[in-house]
């Protein structure tokens, strides 16, 4: 086990991806020589040089469009949008092309793209960096999204993420890059990544949340607790495809479920989660499903993010809800 | 015609040499490019005819675009790779796509039907432009696998304005992708005229991205065969992209739901006829010798023959199962397909006890 933060996870993720498997090549915006605006790639040009280690020009189309042309050859490409909100340019290339080919192609030609951007607030950023566009991908039949909550999340999904053979939307929550965690780099990579994780079993409420919300989750729970309320808590993890049954399961003990993410709330993914978690759980609900998150608004200038942002206190507000019915 | 076009075969089909392209094409694959041209104009006059007819929803004629798609394919090696749109019937004829396998899309049965790995084609996709960069980044593929192939990537003149064809531009120029740019200059986007696209030839375009280009009259199938081989194998000896501005005209409507009487005079697609490819390749055949009546008229029969097929495998052919459509949106079981899936399934099944 070594200490790592989720960026250091990422990098030796990457890098093991890469010594397994010649195939696995890295393209984006600054990803040589200077590792990456986050630094995730530190390294990596160095030891695999220019032919793996791709320093594309300023062009988010180009990235994703070039990278169907390679994986059509045989490679595994791994882009780096360099933020969530300049995904955009591409997304016409990740929805139209890579979400379809093998669809398309009637399952001739597989696309095993991963395409990882750092998504998400919290880190005082300006305009178009602290965006989160899960719901865009997670509603694309084609795509696969993944989340990780840590570190060590982050070292074994990323490599899943690669060895799969969809593509894979891997969206990175960047308030938690520099959260530390306990990494185990020996054992063999098993499981599957395109399930929930129960982290915690309560009796009261089921708190559901994936990716930078997931640490949120955790540290709600435990000033529930301190409250005398006793909260489950869900990592989703995959948000395509959903994997909704554990939450059920544990709904139809507590009776009671809030779901939490940075996104606008309206046609978010806690929507789909709420449908589903009532269509399953209807008659063992004590309260209608919260959802707990953003404003329907665009993201705001950063001295608004406190208020913006769902926080320990916003948590708490949704149990409250849900207790108050 | 602007005069200033690589052109080695005039329309009365006298033989035109050019120092730089210089061309020895055998007789065999003289005749193999008039048949091709023969057999793609018949997929296409018979394709219209079943969408006239209600067996196909839609079908985008090629007529007066052989010439330089047929010249073009033969270039080609066969570990090299096309990306073409749907206009490239031509190419398609060259490469060996069963016209069947291609009107299953038209017919609506499937959205792309033939294997790219036996053909070296991908599948076309109907979104301009998109595919010039999948055909820069398979180049850089090729690249990466140190394989001496090249990638020639075609579009319209209406692509030329997309982003994602300036973007393949600069991939390929800055990493010296092995990969030869081919637009066919049809002087029509729909309804919209070139000179809605660029003021200046789109030709010009290429020297901004460090590119050399050329202009070839698109009607003359040796101008095709030896300036897109020429590209093709500076491209795969390293020399990087070329871009060639193919200078034609779409004679047919847009597709069969397109009617060019509005926007376009008769007298233009009369004076492009007149400088019709296939007639002229025709005349420098017979002049040459290298064709005589038995074997036009052996061509017409085998054209005769792909017509007859096309209606018996097309006309009346079933639906697919319902389930087929949810087969392949993922490699590996998706849970959320599966559930849809099973859904579908138990909603059929009720249908049948009702
Ligand atoms: C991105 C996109 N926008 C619009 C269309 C609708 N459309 C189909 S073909 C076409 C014109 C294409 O012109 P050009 O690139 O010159 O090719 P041509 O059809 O003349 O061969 C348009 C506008 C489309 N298919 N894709």
């Amino acid at each position: 086990m070594t200490q790592m933060t989720m960026v250091q996870a990422l990098n030796a993720g990457l890098r093991r991806a890469m010594e397994n498997d010649p195939k696995v090549l890295l393209m984006g915006e600054d990803i040589g020589p200077l590792g990456g605006v986050f630094r995730v790639t530190d390294g990596l040009h160095k030891d695999f040089g220019d032919l793996r280690v791709i320093d594309s020009p300023l062009a988010e189309s180009g990235i994703v469009g070039t990278a169907v042309g390679l994986a059509m050859r045989g490679y595994r490409p791994v882009l780096e949008i360099q933020f969530d909100g300049f995904v955009y340019p591409a997304f016409d290339q990740i929805v139209t092309m890579v979400a379809k080919h093998h669809y398309r192609s009637g399952g001739i030609t597989r696309m095993p793209m991963v395409i990882r951007i750092p998504y998400g607030g919290g880190i005082g950023a300006v305009e178009h960096h602290s965006e989160s566009p899960e719901a865009y991908f997670a509603h694309t039949p084609g795509l696969r999204v993944l989340t990780p909550a840590d570190a060590a999340e982050a070292y074994v999904t990323i490599q899943q993420a690669i060895a799969s053979d969809d593509p894979v939307i891997y969206l990175e929550p960047k308030r938690r890059y520099w959260d530390r965690a306990e990494v185990d780099e020996v054992s063999a990579i098993s499981g599957s990544p395109w399930t929930s994780r129960v982290l915690r079993r309560g009796s009261d409420v089921t708190l559901v949340g994936y990716g930078p919300m997931v640490r949120t989750c955790l540290e709600a729970a435990d000033a529930a607790a301190e409250d005398g309320v006793s909260c489950s808590v869900i990592d989703l993890r995959s948000l395509s495809p959903l994997d909704v049954e554990p939450v059920a399961d544990d709904v139809r003990r507590t009776g009671r479920c809030v779901v939490v993410h940075e996104a606008p709330v309206v046609l978010g993914v806690a929507a789909e989660v709420s449908a589903q978690v009532t269509e399953q759980c209807f008659f063992h609900l004590e309260a209608p499903v919260q959802r707990v998150g953003g404003a329907f608004l665009p993201y705001p200038p950063n001295r608004y993010e406190k208020h913006y942002l769902p926080d320990v206190d916003r948590v708490l507000d949704g149990i409250d809800r849900s207790l108050a019915t | 015609m602007n005069e200033d076009v690589v052109r080695l075969l005039s329309p009365e089909g006298e033989r035109i040499e050019h120092e730089d392209y210089p061309l020895e094409a055998d007789h065999d694959q003289l005749r193999a490019m008039y048949r091709d041209i023969v057999l793609a104009r018949r997929t296409d006059v018979e394709s219209t005819a079943l969408q006239r007819t209600g067996e196909l929803g839609l079908w985008c004629p090629v007529l007066g675009q052989e010439g330089v798609q047929v010249g073009a394919a033969h270039a080609m090696r066969s570990h090299d790779y096309g990306f073409t749109t749907y206009r490239e019937v031509g190419m398609f004829q060259v490469r060996g796509v069963d016209p069947v396998e291609l009107l299953h899309l038209y017919r609506g049965i499937s959205h792309a039907s033939w294997d790219p790995r036996e053909v070296g084609l991908g599948i076309f996709t109907i979104v301009i432009g998109s595919h010039a960069l999948h055909s820069v980044g398979y180049a850089m593929g090729i690249q990466r696998d140190g394989a001496d192939d090249a990638v020639l990537s075609c579009f319209g003149d209406g692509a030329t304005s997309t982003g994602d064809v300036h973007e393949a531009m600069v991939f390929a120029s800055v990493f010296s992708a092995p990969v030869v740019f081919l637009v066919q200059n049809n002087q029509w986007a729909i309804s919209v005229p070139v000179t809605r696209q660029a003021r200046a030839p789109l030709s010009v375009r290429a020297a901004g991205y460090g590119m050399p280009s050329v202009r070839i009259d698109g009607n003359d199938v040796l101008a095709g065969l030896a300036v897109t081989r020429a590209a093709l194998d500076r491209a795969r000896e390293g020399g990087g992209p070329t871009f060639i501005e193919a200078v034609t005209y779409r004679r047919g409507p847009h597709t069969t739901s397109d009617d060019p009487t509005r926007y376009r005079d008769d007298g233009e697609v009369e004076h492009w006829a007149s400088l019709d490819p296939l007639d002229r390749l025709r005349r420098y055949l017979e002049a040459e010798g290298a064709i005589d009546e038995e074997f036009t008229a052996r061509v017409a029969a085998e054209a005769e023959g792909l017509g007859e097929r096309l209606r018996a495998a097309i006309r009346g052919m079933e639906d697919p199962e319902p389930l087929g459509m949810f087969d392949h949106v993922y490699v590996e079981p998706h849970r959320q397909v599966q559930a849809d899936r099973a859904a579908m399934q138990d909603y059929l099944a009720s249908l049948e006890l009702r």
